[in-house]
């Protein structure tokens, strides 16, 4: 029973990153822009916050640090997702060009800027945001070792963005609105939405939580931050598809990955899974191979908003 | 027509090309006034102060990513996006060490063969988005990015299970048979010290292969056309999604190949059983758009940004980190996915010049 509480917590450490960058790149998608920078914009967002972090070591509470750690992850990747939305919306130019050049552009400038501020490409950081166990609630049976023990308070926030995606998308005017940008922006302009603007929320939203899920992503699972997200970033656009463009699928997609990151990563240490023989590389492969499978059988009939990718200019027919 | 469209072309790149080194110089003004002058120069003019072995150098870096580049470009002129070419080059890479361990006995044609599996790996791995996408409409630019981790992780698996090929100590695979390595052709004698060979030359004659292919054949023309317009190359009754899977396993071989060339290198490279994607793949995409997808324009950028990246190492002499050449590079794609406003831009500026010419001298501007 403990290891099937310790995978559940360990699952969570890896779903919920998925899960809040997933999101994001779900609103940008239903604006209608293809944001597969999200491996950058995690990069940056768990960058400057790790510093944020390390600069302020022991000089604040820890749960009041992660919490300003959150704001500024956020932060950075709204900023640096405006580069993609004016590259996508203002210039015009190809989404997967201007996406590309983003991801390649956060690791490098991660580590100058590191090396520039410690010397090396490394930022370290303690881990001082533990919950090991959530008062009254902790002490539920089962429940309370699934979800209230050995914890980070991002998990919960992870949780509430997805209930707040569900009502934004589906219960709000400017979710109608976004999604009406995605499938038919002439549409959508033609009611008087504006089209450009409704596109630049999305892609700003898709870097707030691509930033957040950059923090989210380091802050179980290492006590250092190395440029990199280990391609968490790609895994959350599988996780968006294999989710089919809906938040509450997205979740399951999200699950399912981070237990077999789970267990790609720890297979040893479950006893059934270690007698079975099965090397770590294929939990590894399974989730993108799974995605592959999926897409083959749903993209004759794909969820995907219909005008995602292409330009949106006010002259075309 | 042709003409003008390709110089716009050009000056986007140019222009995208001065607005990544003037970032870079900002980079290093900001980080130490005091050596980004010198640090620049280095940039700049790095690799031409070490001799004919600095010079050699670029040619030796600049070989797996004009390949790398051939492929995304050649995938580009079809209309596919091939941001698979991380995967394709590391299976094509396997599929070479592989060959190159385990046939010893082939002797002189020993890496001849080897280069030919790695293309034929290559082929297969890019073929699958081009199946996927032909059969069942999968975005090639998703399944790509599926089929790069999996054939990384699938790579790793195949060697580190291996003992035949795995160096259990170093956690790479083990050393390629010495007549697996490419032939120097030469090269070692012009550009002495370096690890240049002739692999170079084998990348120059895969961009005049594709040039040729795609400027020169009717099989080009038809894999062009569909990139152009995929309805209208259907209705003139050309064979789609036989084009796309051939155009993805064109592509996928010339990224294998990429992948022989740098560890049949004889440059003491291995493959490291790291959970990263190849960046020689990454570049490639780099290459191909600065390069325009033009085999030409690919193998200049290829030389450019081997160039600048060999120019980075020196850098370090500085004290700044290397890294600043791939903030360049990202920020030169960037900008070079602005070509359509440079385009108008420029234009613009032509049409401008030509009403003034025809306003103050009254005739046509019949000069451009």
């Amino acid at each position: 029973m403990s290891t099937l509480y310790l995978v559940f917590q360990q699952t969570m450490f890896f779903t919920i990153p998925l899960l809040l960058v997933a999101l994001g790149g779900m609103f940008s998608e239903h604006s209608g822009i293809i944001n597969i920078a999200l491996e950058g914009i995690m990069i940056m967002g768990a960058f400057t916050s790790i510093l944020f972090i390390n600069l302020t070591q022991d000089s604040l509470n820890g749960q009041v640090q992660l919490f300003l750690a959150i704001l500024i992850a956020a932060g950075t990747g709204i900023l640096f997702a405006l580069f993609h939305a004016f590259a996508a919306v203002n210039m015009k130019a190809d989404q997967t060009i201007s996406g590309t050049a983003l991801n390649m552009f956060a690791p490098a400038f991660a580590i100058f800027v590191a090396r520039r501020i410690g010397g090396t490409q490394q930022v370290q950081f303690k881990n001082t945001f533990r919950i090991e166990s959530v008062p009254l609630l902790g002490d539920i049976p089962v429940i309370g070792s699934l979800f209230f023990r050995n914890t980070y308070i991002t998990t919960y926030i992870g949780f509430a963005i997805l209930i707040l995606s569900v009502i934004v998308l589906y219960r709000t005017r400017f979710g109608l609105r976004l999604r009406a940008c995605g499938e038919h922006p002439q549409a959508a302009d033609s009611v008087g939405i504006n089209v450009y603007r409704m596109q630049y929320a999305g892609v700003m939203i898709s870097g707030a939580l691509g930033g957040l899920g950059g923090l989210v992503f380091v802050v179980p699972t290492s006590t250092n931050f190395n440029a990199s997200v280990a391609g968490y970033g790609f895994l959350a656009l599988a996780v968006l598809i294999f989710g089919q463009w809906h938040p509450v699928k997205i979740l399951g997609a999200a699950f399912f990955f981070g237990l077999m990151k789970t267990v790609a990563a720890s297979y040893s240490a479950i006893p059934f899974l270690a007698t079975s023989g099965i090397p770590s590389y294929i939990y590894k492969m399974v989730p993108y191979i799974a995605t592959l499978i999926v897409l083959i059988f749903t993209s004759k009939n794909s969820q995907a908003p219909k005008a995602e990718g292409i330009p949106y200019d006010k002259g075309a027919r | 027509m042709k003409k003008k469209r390709d110089s716009i072309g050009f000056l986007s790149s140019l222009f995208a090309i001065v607005v990544g080194l003037l970032v870079g110089l900002v980079i290093l003004l900001i980080s130490n006034p005091s050596q980004a002058a010198a640090g620049f120069i280095t940039i700049l003019t790095g690799p031409l102060t070490h001799g004919s072995k600095g010079v050699g150098q670029v040619f030796y870096y600049a070989t797996p990513i004009i390949l790398t580049g051939l492929s995304v470009g050649f995938a580009f002129k079809t209309g596919l996006f091939n941001i698979g070419a991380p995967g394709q080059f590391i299976v094509g890479a396997f599929a070479a060490v592989v060959v190159g361990i385990k046939c010893g006995f082939l002797g002189g044609i020993h890496w001849l063969v080897a280069l030919l599996a790695a293309m034929i790996a290559g082929a297969l791995w890019g073929a699958i988005p081009g199946l996927v996408k032909a059969y069942f409409n999968v975005n090639e630019v998703i399944a790509c990015i599926m089929t790069n981790y999996i054939g990384m992780y699938m790579v790793n698996y195949l060697i580190s299970t291996n003992k035949s090929l795995y160096d259990k100590i170093y956690n790479y695979s083990k050393n390629v048979a010495g007549t697996a390595n490419i032939p120097k052709m030469g090269l070692d004698v012009i550009f002495e010290g370096s690890s240049v060979n002739g692999g170079f030359f084998i990348a120059v004659a895969a961009a005049a292969v594709i040039f040729i292919l795609l400027e020169k054949t009717t099989f080009g023309y038809e894999l062009k056309a569909a990139g152009f317009n995929k309805d209208a190359s259907r209705y003139a009754g050309m064979n789609e999604k036989r084009n796309i899977i051939l155009s993805m396993a064109i592509a996928g071989a010339l990224s294998g190949i990429a992948g022989a060339l740098l560890y049949l290198a004889g440059s003491g490279k291995h493959i490291e059983i790291a959970d990263v994607l190849a960046g020689e793949g990454f570049t490639g995409i780099s290459v191909a758009l600065l390069g325009l997808s033009n085999p030409v324009g690919v193998l200049l950028a290829g030389i450019f940004i081997a160039y600048i990246t060999a120019g980075g190492f020196y850098l370090q002499l500085l004290n700044f980190s290397t890294e600043i050449i791939d903030v360049i590079i990202a920020v030169i794609i960037y900008f070079s996915a602005f070509s359509l406003f440079v385009r108008v831009f420029i234009s613009g500026l032509r049409r401008k010049r030509e009403e003034h010419a025809a306003g103050g001298k009254g005739e046509g501007g019949k000069k451009e």
